[in-house]
């Protein structure tokens, strides 16, 4: 087996282990993302009167859609990230031969595969109770869904990690975080469809990362006409912009690091 | 040809520096003064290959410091370093293939999983293949003694199974150049031994380069002939480490704990007292006359318990500081 596929593998189906050791935590985990079920119940209610261009049952699949983007896109590297630099538990990672960024990945993606089965769970239940909501698109539509959905998470990921690397500057990059993920509640359709959106700020919301992490792949699986060739530019343009930027703040950061905690 | 040449190195860390009280906090928020701290200043050193090297400091010498940037973790503030002809900092694959840091109180393993599952990654990360694998863990199992270890939760070994495991895990890829930090802190004496000899045969089989640091004189007389005393940063000795000891420790402290308490003028005639507190009392006895003086002590006076140490390594060190180098 080649090398590098040797790692990935491995390192996959040793952080696969892993996740299985956190089964209880993973049903909390899965159902902690439960703020579009949430507003699915505030926007149809809402939506009765009609004014917002949407259907209650729109809106009731749109919520649904975003609660399972948003179980593929869940990233977590910049809280663990930012341990072990402040404990200096980056230092064993440092001294082998891979970069440490890929034990993050492995773990994410393991994570994803172990908390599976709870979400096809919870895709039961919800047609069950919500029968005249099931809907099932089109094959292309679902497999445009996946890259979309895939994608979102790497730049999630991507953005995220850079965030991450300010850790070696300051002990709180936590707080940059926290900073960024309220301008992605609003800005990325979680809170509500970019479509209700006044068109200067869709205008705006769509010149940021922001609508593609979760607007863009949501809209796609229910079938609501979005620019495709837009979307999948915008998350690789701004994929690769991130990428970038986190590469040069980690060789910067780097040099800072003290490996305390020593 | 040296393994490990450092020129000049140095290493200065800026830590911010707060007033006590509630307008130190206010002037911190808004202007903060830092000062410098100079862990390492100016160490030279060459290394050879096959050589077994102690570092000896007490706590912040610059000891931990220095192997952080040997292995590349740290960006030196100045000065050059070569191992095996690489530039540590620049993290090349080729250079952390033959390198290996253990640092006592850090742990590489996964804490819930056996450690074999960290073993694998591990060998995937290093490119071992499978056979080869399977061969070293078998022969670093027999020589750490951990059979049946590696198939249990990380979480669930004492801490010298778990000290042993970290090495068997550091060495699987074969490194040149062992950095060894604190190794044994913590461990029991039975364990300590273990390691001890571990590392001999590892050193005397592959002939891997040794460094280690350590406050354990027993580390460091098991297993280093050459040693190199870091004091405040700065390098104070570096030779043979018989010619220090003699020069430089060649007594023992005895504590005993009488039945009665007894006037100083006494128990001076046993030795140099440091000591004497109540029915506790500290001696200085020359190395030489250590056996003789124990027995003169248990036979004459009536004591309730009888301590030998060596001198602690600070006063050691501290003693080579006042006298100046060697």
């Amino acid at each position: 087996m080649k090398p590098i596929l040797r790692k990935i593998v491995i390192l996959i189906t040793v952080y696969y282990a892993y996740m299985v050791e956190y089964r209880s935590e993973l049903i909390l985990w899965v159902l902690s993302g439960s703020l579009p079920l949430i507003m699915l119940g505030v926007w149809t209610q809402a939506a009765q009167k009609g004014q917002f261009g949407l259907t209650p049952l729109d809106f009731a699949r749109y919520f649904f859609a975003v609660f399972l983007v948003r179980q593929m896109t869940v990233v977590w590297v910049i809280f663990e990230f930012e341990k072990e630099v402040v404990q200096g538990k980056l230092s064993p990672k440092l001294l082998q031969p891979l970069d440490p960024v890929w034990h993050h990945v492995a773990s994410h993606i393991s994570e994803r595969l172990a908390r599976f089965p709870f979400v096809f769970l919870l895709i039961g239940l919800f047609f069950i109770l919500y029968p005249q909501a099931v809907w099932l698109p089109s094959f292309s539509n679902l497999l445009l869904f996946a890259i979309a959905a895939f994608l979102a998470f790497a730049l999630r990921f991507v953005i995220q990690y850079t965030l991450a690397m300010f850790a070696f500057w300051t002990e709180r990059a936590i707080a940059l975080e926290n900073f960024w993920f309220l301008l992605y509640l609003f800005l990325s359709g979680m809170i509500a469809p970019l479509k209700v959106f006044p068109e200067p700020i869709r205008a705006i919301a769509l010149m940021t990362p922001f609508p593609y992490l979760i607007d863009f792949p949501a809209s796609i699986l229910i079938g609501l006409p979005v620019d495709l060739n837009r979307g999948f530019l915008s998350i690789i343009g701004w994929f690769f912009f991130f990428l970038g930027l986190n590469r040069l703040l980690w060789r910067a950061g780097l040099k800072k690091y003290s490996g305390m905690g020593a | 040809m040296s393994i490990i040449i450092a020129e000049n190195l140095s290493k200065s860390y800026p830590v911010a520096v707060k007033e006590p009280g509630l307008r130190g906090t206010i002037n911190h928020f808004f202007r903060r003064t830092y000062r410098q701290i100079a862990a390492v200043q100016d160490i030279s050193l060459e290394i050879n290959p096959g050589e077994v090297v102690g570092f000896l400091g007490p706590n912040g010498a610059g000891k931990t410091t220095t192997l952080k940037m040997l292995t590349g973790l740290v960006h030196p503030s100045s000065g050059q370093i070569r191992v095996d002809g690489h530039v540590p900092f620049r993290r090349q694959e080729a250079f952390l293939q033959k390198i290996t840091l253990v640092m006592g109180q850090k742990q590489q393993l996964l804490w819930d999983l056996p450690a074999l599952d960290s073993l694998k990654i591990n060998a995937a990360v290093y490119n071992i293949s499978d056979r080869e694998f399977q061969r070293r863990v078998g022969e670093l199992t027999e020589m750490l003694s951990l059979e049946g270890k590696l198939t249990q939760a990380v979480r669930k070994l004492s801490l010298g199974e778990r000290m042993k495991a970290e090495l068997l895990a550091a060495l699987l890829h074969r490194p040149k150049v062992l950095f060894l930090d604190e190794p044994t802190l913590g461990l029991d004496v039975n364990a300590q031994v273990g390691v001890r000899d571990f590392l001999r045969e590892y050193n005397q089989l592959y002939q891997a380069t040794i460094l280690l640091t350590s406050h354990y004189m027993a580390d460091i007389t098991a297993l280093c002939q050459r040693v190199l005393l870091i004091y405040q940063g700065k390098l104070m000795y570096d030779g043979q480490l018989d010619k220090l000891l003699e020069q430089f420790a060649p007594y023992r402290e005895i504590y005993i704990e009488l039945v009665q308490p007894l006037p100083t003028e006494k128990l001076m005639y046993y030795g140099d007292v440091q000591l004497v507190e109540g029915r506790s009392v500290r001696f200085i006895v020359q190395r030489e006359k250590l056996t003789s003086t124990v027995s003169q002590i248990l036979a004459d006076l009536e004591v309730l318990d009888l301590t030998v140490t060596e001198p602690p390594i600070e006063e050691v060190i501290g003693r080579v500081f006042q006298t100046g180098f060697v």
